[in-house]
């Protein structure tokens, strides 16, 4: 129910783009995410990108996916 | 045996699991680690980590499978209204076979009934687009992750004039059952995995009061199995080391302060409300309803249905396993009367339910 | 000489009727396309010659919305469906019969495509058509159109496989990527697209079973994939045989689109339909003989070795998850899935 990938961002039209999650592609719809670019990673959850990805949050992603882990990166309570 | 088969991928697994393993030792004593998201129920059971798991450290289920803490009476009022002639019932796919009072929507589907599944709300908002002669009512069950995009959603068919598109909103928001269960008696809860997607929204912070005020660790984890592994492994930590903090191990995807536009969608077409929790309750404010300038788009009050409680099926102990007190195969009906077929609660029914996944995915004697 | 045309459009409630417009209709859409010797009296049955030994005889009814879909359409289906489930049991697939349920208001052009469809994949698959039916019933009371196929098979083994002979220790392989026919199905309902486009799997596979067996492979059992996906094969014949069975979810080999399609849907790879797949049972020292006949053949290119049957004589069977952790293999009882097959 909370299911939401990160998907690369193939075209921007206004406030919908079409995101591909390796080469399945859909519209969805970034109104919540200001100034998405093609090659930008988004979070998606049932047709809305929820937020964009930095570079390494992506490279991190990767890595998880592809079995190497990275070390714990936190950002803690203070 | 033949040579392909692969070395499970347990090189850095494995190193974490040696920790977790040596800390839950250093601890002593038995550890109770709850979830209370239906998607991390399941990502904990698809890796099969329970079993890996030191026995000492067991890994509990809450309320947080969004359509399993919605009564009954939700399910009754979406079937009345899909008997209503010119009703376009549009639905995520997990709703169509939980039982209400009486019946279902897929039964409904079954007698005639217009009962659409849609992937998304805007798919709802296009159907209602598309003939303006049926009313269409999205049903809006979930938290804080699905509630901007029904926002969005709202928003966009107020704007367009798209007045035949309405929501029977049974958004709910996730911190506070979580304060129920913390300052509640029954469930000895020593460390919270909380929610990845509905962080994303809400940011790490508004979980934080877990451990400012009741001194139980949290840590916000990712769905893979890395991500599981780690925050069982920082919450551990936390445990022995005496401490009680909000740490972040999923945080490719979650800040502190989460999304101030999607809070922002979210505060502007929906106001808190009181609801009823299935197995907890009616909690303050922990609703989600249409604030009375998109009153246009509230099924509830344009086509006068109510959210009244009533009676669950006889023996059905969902409640019970929401609060984390019965495991599911501690419920009588467990794979007897109760099964994905015969379901008596949407704990058994919904696809993040947690009895659905102990059916699916755990070790169950076969009758 | 050319074949008459219909001279409708659309298929109508006459052309069901056993009269005039019924005869029209076969001469001008179906014989033109399936004729053959046996056919062609179009009698009320097809007498048929057989040699010695055993027969197998399957039937499926295809319902699959919408139609046409990448990589095939209901026609192609109605055949590769059939003769699968017969080469699964070790028969050479023969002869099929073909009854047509068609909705009034069919446009032509559409029935059209699905015969030649069928004779396409009727002669790809070495069976020729020997009898059928066509029956029109009432705008809205069938969904365009609906096939039931019936084949007929000659057993080419003298023990025909099945679960009673998985024996522990056999290895299971599958002749290629997982999910393709489900995926592409599921992904037109859900307004997901594919770049590059992805294709149904449907397949006849019978000499890709022929080429197994030639090759002296024993097998144990084999088993069509369809509607339930592997999980769903599985299941059954861990249940049938009485035995565990334990897969590696590192060594499925699926397409990543599929992948991107279930993560994005929440749908489990293993559960997702196949048209073009066979699991096969055969004992660990044949294994390399399996996959090096199945990958020389197009259809068996990406085969691969899943896993195993185990000691435990539970009646389940498991997946192995990246991180070593198991968790049964189920299916919950009535996806809602839109209909694909």
């Amino acid at each position: 129910m909370c299911l939401a990938v990160p998907a690369e961002v193939l075209t921007v039209n206004g406030d919908t783009a079409v995101v591909s999650l390796y080469g399945a592609l859909r519209e969805v719809n970034v109104t919540l995410v200001e100034g998405v670019s093609v090659g930008d990673y988004v979070l998606v959850h049932a047709g809305f990108a929820l937020e964009r990805w930095t570079a390494a949050d992506v490279e991190e992603w990767k890595m998880i996916m592809e079995g190497n882990w990275p070390d714990v990166g936190d950002e803690t309570a203070s | 045996m033949w040579e392909t088969k692969p070395r499970p991928k347990r090189e850095s697994s494995a190193d974490l699991l040696a920790h977790i393993h040596q800390t839950a030792q250093a601890i002593g004593r038995a550890v109770q680690l709850m979830e209370v998201c239906g998607t991390h129920t399941v990502a904990a059971f698809r890796s099969g980590l329970r079993d890996l798991l030191p026995p000492s450290v067991s890994l509990i289920s809450g309320p947080g499978c969004p359509v399993c803490v919605t009564p009954p009476s939700y399910i009754d009022a979406a079937i009345e209204l899909s008997r209503r002639p010119g009703v376009t019932i549009a639905t995520f796919g997990d709703l169509v076979r939980v039982p209400g009072t009486f019946s279902s929507l897929e039964q409904e589907r079954a007698a005639g009934a217009d009962v659409r599944v849609v992937y998304s709300p805007m798919d709802a908002v296009a159907i209602a687009r598309e003939d303006p002669t049926r009313r269409v009512v999205f049903l809006g069950v979930g938290f804080e992750t699905t509630a901007p995009g029904i926002a969005l959603a709202v928003r966009s068919a107020n704007g367009n004039m798209v007045d035949n598109f309405t929501v029977l909103s049974a958004l709910k928001t996730m911190p506070a059952p979580m304060r129920v269960l913390a300052a509640g008696e029954e469930v000895k809860v020593d460390g919270f995995i909380c929610p990845g997607h509905v962080s994303v929204v809400t940011g790490a912070s508004a979980f934080s009061f877990l451990a400012e005020e009741f001194g139980i660790p949290c840590v916000v984890a990712g769905f893979e199995d890395i991500d599981l592994l780690r925050g069982i492994d920082m919450l551990l930590a936390q445990i022995a080391e005496g401490r009680s903090r909000m740490e972040i191990e999923y945080s490719r995807a979650v800040r502190w302060e989460g999304s101030r536009a999607a809070q922002s969608v979210i505060a502007e077409v929906f106001e808190p409300c009181d609801t009823e929790w299935r197995g907890l309750g009616v909690i303050p404010d922990s609703g989600l309803k249409l604030r009375p300038q998109f009153a246009e788009h509230n099924a509830a009050s344009r086509f006068g249905v109510e959210l009244t409680s009533r009676h669950t099926s006889v023996g059905c102990r969902c409640g019970d396993v929401l609060r984390g007190v019965l495991a599911p195969p501690e419920c009588p009906l467990f794979d007897s009367r109760c099964t994905p077929a015969t379901p008596m609660g949407p704990c058994m029914v919904s696809s993040e339910g947690s009895c659905a996944a102990f059916w699916r995915y755990g070790k169950r004697r076969r009758k | 000489m050319t074949a008459p045309r219909a001279r409708s459009d659309r298929v109508l409630l006459a052309h069901g009727g056993g009269a005039l417009m019924t005869k029209e209709l076969i001469q001008s859409v179906i014989l033109p396309v399936l004729d053959n010797d046996v056919l062609h009296p179009l009698d009320d049955a097809a007498v048929l010659n057989v040699t010695e030994g055993q027969l197998a005889f399957t039937t499926d009814s295809y319902v699959i919305s919408p139609l046409f879909f990448p990589g095939g359409d209901i026609g192609r289906l109605s055949i590769c469906g059939t003769v699968n489930d017969l080469a699964v049991k070790g028969a050479k697939p023969l002869w099929v019969s073909l009854g047509l349920v068609l909705e009034e208001g069919l446009a032509m052009v559409e029935l059209e495509t699905v015969v030649r469809s069928i004779g396409v994949t009727a002669e790809e698959a070495g069976v020729q058509v020997v009898t059928g039916d066509t029956k029109v019933v009432e705008k809205g009371k069938c969904d365009g159109l609906y096939i039931n196929t019936a084949g007929i098979g000659r057993l080419v083994v003298p023990c025909p496989p099945g679960p009673t002979q998985i024996q522990p220790g056999d290895a299971i392989v599958v002749n290629g990527f997982l999910g393709d026919h489900g995926a592409a199905i599921m992904a037109l309902r859900a307004g997901i697209s594919f770049s590059p486009e992805l294709s149904s799997d449907c397949a006849p596979l019978w000499d890709l079973v022929e080429s197994v067996l030639a090759a002296g492979v024993t097998v144990h059992a084999m088993r069509d994939l369809t509607r339930g996906g592997l999980a769903g094969a599985l299941c059954d014949l861990a249940e049938a045989s009485g035995l565990g069975m334990r897969i590696w979810e590192t060594l499925l080999p699926i397409r990543p689109p599929v992948r991107g399609v279930c993560d994005l849907l929440g749908l489990e790879p293993t559960a997702v339909a196949n048209e073009g797949k066979i699991v096969f049972f055969c004992p660990s020292e044949d294994v390399d003989t399996l996959l090096s006949v199945l990958r020389e053949h197009p259809r068996g290119e990406f085969a691969a070795a899943i896993g195993e049957v185990t000691a435990r004589r539970d009646g389940f069977a498991v997946i192995v998850s990246r991180i070593g952790g198991e968790r049964i293999i189920d299916l919950p009882p009535g996806e809602t899935l839109p209909r694909i097959c």
